[in-house]
């Protein structure tokens, strides 16, 4: 036994809004930048829906993650090292930028500048890689958001494969739900194991999946690996960059920025202790529906002596297991069986996972439509408007047990906590049906209806300390400026320095013809004393 | 060519080239990391294009260096026995094979970087001028093709003889100018643009030759760093 943490997230999809918030604010943070324009490092998809990039879960089209070959070892998808290297100059599987979208700004400017005329003037979109004009926008990374576009495009979503065409039809005005997407941070990751020139890696301390930039060589092949399409090549670097986990605000004890700015609290953040000898056993499992059990069981309980012992051993320190313990994470992934890893099947070992969604269906038990359960409000599994196959392909690669336990356990919470409210009655049976006891069904309401912030993020702060030979030897130098040799910025280049600039050229209009923001402006122009 | 000029080009030229090659690239190393990258445009292009361009490209221009390296720098061929005039078939079949090959790939490639506006858009000055300097040079190699068959049907490899003594010479430190002084003006230019490609090379994308990925082929597939010390 090899004990590891692992910094891991669980998104409740039964309460995710889709309002985007985690996007925008990771944009902001992260990818507002020339160059990553188009990069999401969180995005958020409609389902069902093809998504961004287009089809990216359909890996016969894009050769992503990883596959069992017939002496049942893993191999990476794409192809070995020698097939890797052989297609450095052009890499067969990387997706065109069209696959994600053209990103683009409008002409804000025009509409300042536009001389006098009939018609209002308009802003057009304009392409922030080329800085023209752009005649058509023809997707983004929320392309089909509240079911956008059209169906007969939405439904060439994979996971509709082994569901009946003639259900799927009806599908078309009942159900969406929303999918938000991060890196997954891999316990065993493909464009780690697909980088040619082993810049990506996995930290050992918190299991954040990082890209080096300084050794980075612009090969690409981590982009085609990673069968969920979060690691993004960066044009104007020539380099790649993924989702780096939040980690300056992981390190320093807070969540990351996208579950921070969470509007419907679904996001949760902590520390999980697995086994790391055990991560090529769960990967390279011959049936797929098998992976997620094996992947469940590498993770250890922070509450046993030995796993303690070990954790000590292999250097977690005190106050990391003291986090795992408190972690939502084991909770909800381990202890009520509700969370689940996005397509197992890719091999990949995800760490990021979903509590599955029921859908709205109130009304349509108002109507009388719909078959419920024994207290006779809330619905039947069997009738919920998601179909259980559907989730299945999503999360378990097809298995609908762990899926239908999850669904099971969400409605029995539910149908508890209803009677307790409005018919005044405890209803252990209901519970008891699916396997939860009182204090279980307790604890799950408070951390999945109440979900206050300090038990959705149990983050503990890196030890830095650890990572300096003596703290001592670096007082009083740390701090950003250009003379610091510490903060590793140095005065002196021979080659250029890369460009800041925009694409976009009438952004400049736009600041030069205002006063208001162009701090060299009139109005902002200090005069003398 | 007057002989001053013609030391100067060709005695003196060289090291300067080589001096900036070596010392540029390994101070850009040593400085610019985050700039050490083969810039690929692929993301910006059209797969199935690229698919061709960048391959044909790539596999055309290493094999025609491999081809001065070997013809010229090594002593493969006398070691195998070959006579000269059949050395001299093969430098020329080979050559022009993959020169046309790279030729293609290149005129693709520019244009491409030419039309596409968002590759246009992307591109730094030093990327276009870096692939027109390598074409250049190769559309001069291909023309010194057409000296070289002539000689070449009539047995006469006399010019091979005079590069391989030149080139040896030099990687020696022995330089001998002098040799070159009546080649035909065409294959002196196409050695001068050649030269002055490593001079540049530091200062472009070029560097990404430096980081072939080679220890791919031996490393393990997952790779753990560890931040702490002890």
């Amino acid at each position: 036994m090899k004990v590891r943490a692992q910094f891991a997230l669980i998104f409740n999809l039964d309460k995710c809004i889709g309002c985007h918030t985690c996007s925008v604010t990771c944009k902001n943070t992260w990818t507002s930048r020339k160059g990553v324009e188009y990069a999401w490092f969180n995005n958020v998809e409609t389902k069902p829906g093809i998504g961004y990039p287009q089809n990216w879960e359909d890996q016969v089209q894009w050769s992503g993650g990883w596959a069992r070959n017939k002496n049942g070892k893993l191999t990476l998808r794409q192809g070995g090292r020698l097939a890797e290297l052989i297609r450095i100059f052009a890499n067969p599987a990387l997706p065109e930028i069209r696959d994600y979208y053209e990103p683009f700004t409008f002409d804000y400017a025009h509409l300042i500048n536009a001389p006098e005329s009939e018609a209002t003037p308009t802003a057009r979109p304009v392409s922030q890689v080329s800085g023209r004009i752009m005649e058509k926008i023809a997707w983004g990374p929320n392309w089909e958001d509240e079911q956008g576009g059209s169906f007969d495009q939405r439904s060439r979503d994979s996971n509709f494969r082994g569901i009946d065409a003639r259900i799927y039809k009806g599908f078309k005005e009942t159900f969406h739900f929303y999918l938000p997407r991060i890196c997954n941070h891999c316990l065993n990751p493909a464009c780690v194991a697909a980088c040619p020139s082993a810049a990506i890696y996995k930290r050992e301390e918190d299991g954040l999946v990082l890209v080096d930039q300084d050794r980075c060589r612009g090969w690409r092949f981590c982009i085609s690996a990673c069968p969920y399409k979060k690691v993004y090549f960066n044009w104007e670097s020539g380099k790649s960059e993924k989702c780096i986990g939040c980690y300056p605000r992981v390190e320093s004890g807070m969540p990351t920025i996208c579950s921070e700015t969470c509007v419907g609290k679904i996001r949760y953040n902590g520390i999980i202790l697995y086994d790391a000898d055990r991560i090529s056993e769960a990967a390279v499992m011959e049936g797929e529906k098998d992976i997620y059990e094996k992947h469940l069981s590498m993770f250890l309980d922070p509450n046993d002596p030995e796993v303690i012992e070990q954790a000590v051993k292999d250097g977690i320190p005190n106050d990391w297991i003291d986090a795992a313990q408190r972690s939502p994470i084991y909770k909800i992934a381990v202890d009520w069986r509700l969370a689940l890893p996005l397509h197992p099947e890719f091999r990949t070992l995800p760490m990021v996972w979903y509590v599955p969604p029921m859908s709205p269906i109130q009304s349509e038990i108002d109507q009388g439509s719909l078959p419920t359960q024994a207290d006779g409000v809330l619905p039947d599994l069997s009738a919920l408007r998601i179909p259980v196959r559907y989730l299945a392909n999503l999360l378990t690669a097809g298995d609908e047990k762990p899926v239908r336990l999850a669904l099971r356990r969400l409605l029995a919470l539910r149908s508890y906590e209803r009677m307790k409210a409005v018919e005044k009655r405890v209803d252990l049976k209901v519970l008891e049906e699916v396997g939860l006891s009182e204090e279980q069904a307790a604890e799950m309401y408070r951390y999945l209806a109440i979900a206050k912030y300090e038990d959705r993020f149990v983050v503990p702060t890196s030890h830095v300390e650890n990572s300096l030979e003596s703290a001592y030897a670096y007082q009083g130098e740390n701090g950003f400026s250009f003379d610091n040799p510490k903060t590793g910025v140095s005065k002196a280049s021979l080659f250029p320095k890369r460009r800041t600039g925009t694409a976009v050229e009438n952004e400049e209009a736009v600041s030069g013809s205002s006063n208001m923001s162009s701090p060299s402006g009139a109005i902002f122009r200090k005069k003398p004393l | 060519m007057n002989p001053t000029w013609n030391s100067i080009f060709f005695g003196v030229y060289p090291y300067l080239a080589g001096t900036v090659f070596l010392v540029g690239s390994i101070l850009r190393y040593e400085f610019d990391q985050a700039g050490w990258t083969t810039y690929s445009t692929q993301l910006l292009a059209s797969r199935r294009y690229m698919m061709w361009a960048s391959n044909l490209w790539h596999i055309g221009i290493l094999f025609v260096f491999a081809g001065h390296f070997i013809g010229m720098l090594t002593p493969i061929f006398e070691w195998l026995h070959v006579p000269d005039v059949t050395h001299q078939w093969i430098a020329f079949s080979a050559g022009t094979t993959f020169g046309v090959v790279a030729m293609i790939g290149g005129v693709m490639l520019l244009l491409r970087r030419y039309v596409d506006p968002s590759v246009r858009a992307a591109g730094r000055f030093s990327d276009m001028l870096i692939l027109v300097w390598l074409l250049v040079t190769l559309g001069l190699g291909l023309g010194t093709q057409a000296i070289t068959l002539p000689e070449l049907l009539r047995g006469n490899v006399v010019n091979m003889h005079i590069f391989r003594m030149y080139l040896e010479g030099l990687v020696t430190f022995r330089p001998d100018p002098a040799l070159l002084i009546h080649l035909p003006v065409l294959y002196k230019v196409h050695m001068l643009f050649g030269m002055t490609v490593f001079l540049l090379f530091p200062f472009t994308r070029l560097v990404h030759i430096w980081t072939v990925p080679l220890n791919y082929l031996v490393r393990r597939y997952e790779i753990v760093r560890a931040r702490r010390t002890a």
